[in-house]
C-alpha cells in the first residue's frame, strides 16, 4: 500500500529525514517510536503533504500512485489521513459544517453522492457515541477551546468519519489518561481491516497494549534505525533508546 | 478642461428650493459657501492620504430624475429584508415604492422633504446640529444639496420591533450622477428602535452618493443601526454618519461595505453624558479596482462611558483597504472604557491596507486598549482542512468567511445576516456556500 524508498527531507535547509525506508502493507500496523525531534512528525507531515518541509529525495508510493505529486486534499481524498500531534483551532468554522465539507469531498472523489444533512447527522451521531464525545462539541467551531483530550478524540471521530484507507496517528495518546486511551484505542480498532493500514506514532508501549502492532520501528536522527515486532516496544520501554545508540555506535 | 466647481455653483443655483423654510435656505447658502472655500480635499490632507478622490472631484455629475420599476429595485442587492421600507432611488423619496407598515403611537418614518413641511420646529432643532461640515467638505455639499432622505423620529418610551429599511438606490444614467442623501434618525428616552441604512445600486456606469446620517439618542435610548454599502463597482461613495449619544444612550453601528469603487464611510459617535455605550462594528470587503475607506472617531466627551470598535477587512487581488480609529477620551471623561480593533486579512499579494489607530487621551482614570493586526490565512489552518481533503480554494473560502463571522454574527437582523453571508461567498474566490 505505502512504499518510502530513501526519503530526505528538510526544513529551513536543516535535514531532518535522512533516507527513510518502510513498507507498509494493507492490513497491517506500524508503530513509529523514537526520541523527541527524531523525525516522527516530520514524517507523518510529508506523507499528509505538509508544504513547510521540502523533500530532497527518495520516493513514496500509495496505492501505486507517487504520493509527492499529489495536493494535501488529493492525498486525503486517496485515503490518507493525519491525526495531528497538535490539532489546530479554527475560530469561526463549525465543527459539522467542516466535516460535511470534507465527507463530501472526499465521497465526490469517488464517485459517490453528496451525503444528505440526514444521512450525515446519522452518521455523525453513531461516531460520536463510539468516541464517547460530547455531542455539543460538534456545533462549536473546530478544535476551539476542546481540552487536550477532546481534541484527540475529535481527530479519531474525523478520522472514523472519513474512513482512510491508510491512517497516520501522529501521538494521539500523548496526554490521554486510560479511559481516554481505552475509548481513542477502541476507535481505531473499529478501523482495521484486511484492506486498512495504520501508523501509530508514539513515545509510550501503553498504546500498543490496545493497537497491538505487527511492526516496531525505531527512528532515530532521521533514520529508521531498528525494526521488529511488538516486543520491541517493550524493551524499548524498559531500557529506553541509550541502548541502541550503543548498538549502532559498536556495528559502525 | 471643464471647470467642475463652476458645475456644482450653476447646480446649486438652479436648484429648487420652493417652499423652503428660512432656516434651511440659508443652512444650505452657508454650507455652499464653506464648500466653496474648503474645496475638495486632496492627498495632502492628512485625513485623506490614501484615498485619492479626484475621480470624484474631477468628475461632472448631475442630478438623476429617473424612476424604477418595483420589479427591478426588487432585483438589487439587500433590496428585500421584511417590514417597512422606504425606497429613495437616487436620492429622491419614491412613495409608490415604499411601505410603512403599523408603527407605535406618534412613531415618524417618512421622507425628510415631506420633513420639512410638516416637521419643521423639530427638523430646525436638529438638522445639521451634529455632523461637523464645517471642515468636511462632503459634508458641506450635503448639506447644501440634500433634497429628500429618510426622516425618522422615534417618540418617548415607544420600541419600534421589526427594523426600518431605508434602501437608497442608486441607477446609473448614460451620464455621471450624483444623489445627496440625508437621514435623520431621533430617538427618544428610553426608546428602541433598528434601522437598516442600504445603498444599493441598479445598472453599471458612474454614480457618487454623497451621504449624511445624524443620529440622535436621548437618554436611555437603545439604536442599533446598519448600514450596507453595496452599489456597483462604478459607484463612488462618502458617507458620513455623526452620532450623538445622551445620557445612558446605547448605540450599536453595523458597517458592511462590499461594493463601490471608491468608498469612504466615516463613523462618528459623541458621548455627550454619562453612562453611554456605543459599539462600532465593522466590515469591509475590496477586491481588485475598489478602495474602501473606513474613519472613525469615537468622542469620549463625559465620564463613565464605554466603546467597543471591531473592524475586519477582507482586502484581495489588487484591491486597497484604509481604516483610521480615531478615540478622544476628554479630561472630564474618566472611568472611560474603550476598546478598539482593526483587524485586516490580505488575501493575495498585491493587496493593501493601510491602518492607524489613533488615541488621544486627556484623563487619567481610563482604560484604553487598541490593536491592529494585518495578516494573511493561516497556513496551519489551510493544511489542516486540506488534510481532511477540502479543496485549497474552498479551504480558503471557509477560512475567509470564519474570520468575518465574527462581524457577521453581531447582525441581528436575519434576513440582513443571510444576504451578508451570501453576498460574501458571491465576493470570494470560490462560491461555495454553507448553508446558513
Ligand atoms: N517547522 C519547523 N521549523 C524548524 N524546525 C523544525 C520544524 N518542524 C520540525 N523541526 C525540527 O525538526 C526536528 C524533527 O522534528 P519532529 O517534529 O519531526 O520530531 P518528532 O520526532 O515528532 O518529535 P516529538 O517526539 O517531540 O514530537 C526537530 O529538531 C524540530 O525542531
Ligand atoms: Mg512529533
Amino acid at each position: 500500500m505505502l512504499e518510502i524508498k530513501n526519503l530526505q527531507a528538510r526544513v529551513d535547509e536543516k535535514e531532518i529525514l535522512r533516507g527513510i525506508n518502510l513498507t507498509v502493507n494493507a492490513g497491517e500496523v506500524h508503530a513509529i517510536m523514537g526520541p523527541n525531534g527524531s523525525g516522527k512528525s516530520t514524517l507523518a507531515g510529508v506523507l499528509a503533504g505538509r508544504s513547510a518541509y521540502d523533500v530532497t529525495g527518495g520516493s513514496v508510493t500509495f496505492n501505486g500512485q507517487d504520493l509527492l505529486e499529489l495536493a494535501p486534499e488529493e492525498r486525503a481524498r486517496e485515503g490518507i489521513f493525519l491525526a495531528f500531534q497538535y490539532p489546530v483551532e479554527i475560530p469561526g468554522v463549525n465543527n459539522m459544517y467542516f466535516l460535511r465539507a470534507a465527507v463530501n469531498a472526499i465521497r465526490k472523489h469517488r464517485g459517490e453522492p453528496d451525503m444528505t444533512a440526514g444521512e450525515f447527522t446519522k452518521m455523525a451521531r453513531e461516531k460520536v457515541k463510539l468516541l464517547q464525545l460530547d455531542p455539543s462539541l460538534l456545533n462549536r467551531a473546530v478544535n476551539e477551546g476542546f481540552s487536550g483530550g477532546e481534541k484527540k478524540r475529535n481527530e479519531i471521530f474525523q478520522m472514523a468519519m472519513l474512513d482512510p484507507k491508510l491512517a497516520i496517528l501522529d501521538e494521539t495518546d500523548s496526554g490521554l489518561d486510560i479511559d481516554a486511551l481505552q475509548i481513542v484505542s477502541h476507535g481505531v480498532n473499529a478501523l482495521r481491516s484486511p484492506d486498512r493500514a495504520v501508523i501509530v506514532v508514539t513515545h509510550y508501549q501503553r498504546l500498543l497494549n490496545y493497537i497491538v502492532p505487527d511492526f516496531v520501528h525505531v527512528l532515530a536522527n532521521g533514520r529508521i534505525v531498528k525494526s521488529g515486532g511488538k516486543e520491541l516496544a517493550l524493551e524499548l520501554e524498559e531500557k529506553g533508546y541509550g541502548w541502541i545508540e550503543k548498538e549502532l555506535a559498536a556495528t559502525a | 478642461m471643464v471647470d467642475v466647481s463652476t458645475t456644482w455653483r450653476s447646480q446649486f443655483e438652479a436648484q429648487a428650493c420652493a417652499n423652503a423654510p428660512e432656516w434651511l435656505t440659508s443652512l444650505r447658502a452657508k454650507a455652499f459657501a464653506r464648500f466653496t472655500e474648503l474645496g475638495f480635499p486632496t492627498r495632502r490632507d492628512e485625513e485623506w492620504r490614501f484615498t485619492p478622490v479626484s475621480p470624484i472631484t474631477e468628475t461632472i455629475f448631475t442630478a438623476s430624475t429617473q424612476t424604477v420599476s418595483a420589479e427591478e429595485v426588487a432585483l438589487a442587492p439587500f433590496a428585500e429584508i421584511g417590514g417597512t421600507r422606504l425606497v429613495f432611488v437616487n436620492g429622491k423619496y419614491a412613495e409608490s415604492l415604499s411601505e410603512v407598515r403599523a408603527l407605535p403611537k406618534g412613531a415618524i418614518v417618512t421622507s425628510i422633504a415631506q420633513g420639512f413641511r410638516e416637521h419643521a420646529e423639530t427638523l430646525e432643532a436638529h438638522f445639521g446640529k451634529y455632523v461637523q461640515g464645517e471642515n468636511h467638505a462632503f459634508v458641506a455639499l450635503n448639506t447644501a444639496f440634500a433634497q429628500d432622505g429618510a426622516l425618522i423620529i422615534i417618540p418617548r418610551n415607544a420600541i419600534v420591533e421589526d427594523p426600518l429599511h431605508l434602501l437608497y438606490l442608486t441607477v446609473a444614467g448614460d451620464t455621471p450622477t450624483v444623489s445627496h442623501p440625508r437621514t435623520l434618525i431621533i430617538a427618544g428616552e428610553n426608546a428602541q428602535v433598528t434601522i437598516a441604512e442600504v445603498y444599493s445600486g441598479i445598472g453599471e456606469g458612474t454614480t457618487f452618493t454623497n451621504a449624511v446620517t445624524e443620529i440622535v439618542l436621548a437618554p436611555n435610548a437603545v439604536v442599533d443601526h446598519y448600514k450596507v454599502q453595496a452599489e456597483s463597482e462604478s459607484a463612488y461613495h462618502v458617507g458620513v454618519q455623526q452620532v450623538q449619544l445622551d445620557r445612558s444612550g446605547n448605540f450599536t453601528s453595523h458597517n458592511i461595505a462590499i461594493g463601490g469603487a471608491i468608498v469612504r464611510n466615516e463613523a462618528n459617535a459623541v458621548l455627550a453624558a454619562e453612562g453611554g455605550e456605543c459599539t462600532l462594528n465593522g466590515l469591509y470587503i475590496a477586491g481588485t479596482g475598489q478602495l474602501i475607506d473606513n474613519h472613525t472617531a469615537i468622542d469620549h466627551a463625559m465620564p463613565h462611558c464605554n466603546s467597543h470598535e471591531l473592524y475586519k477587512g477582507i482586502i484581495k487581488g489588487k484591491g486597497r483597504g484604509v481604516f483610521n480609529g480615531k478615540i478622544f477620551v476628554r479630561k472630564d471623561a474618566q472611568k472611560t472604557d474603550a476598546k478598539q480593533t482593526n483587524q485586516t486579512l490580505l488575501l493575495s499579494k498585491e493587496a493593501q491596507i493601510n491602518t492607524k489607530p489613533q488615541l488621544e487621551i486627556f484623563a487619567d482614570d481610563v482604560k484604553c486598549t487598541h490593536g491592529a493586526t494585518v495578516g494573511q490565512l493561516s497556513e496551519e489552518s489551510l493544511f489542516y482542512l486540506q488534510s481532511r481533503g477540502i479543496g485549497l480554494e474552498e479551504a480558503t473560502s471557509l477560512l475567509t468567511y470564519a474570520f468575518a463571522s465574527e462581524v457577521i454574527g453581531r447582525v441581528k437582523i436575519e434576513a440582513l445576516r443571510d444576504q451578508i453571508h451570501s453576498a460574501l461567498f458571491l465576493q470570494l474566490p470560490a462560491a461555495i456556500r454553507p448553508e446558513a
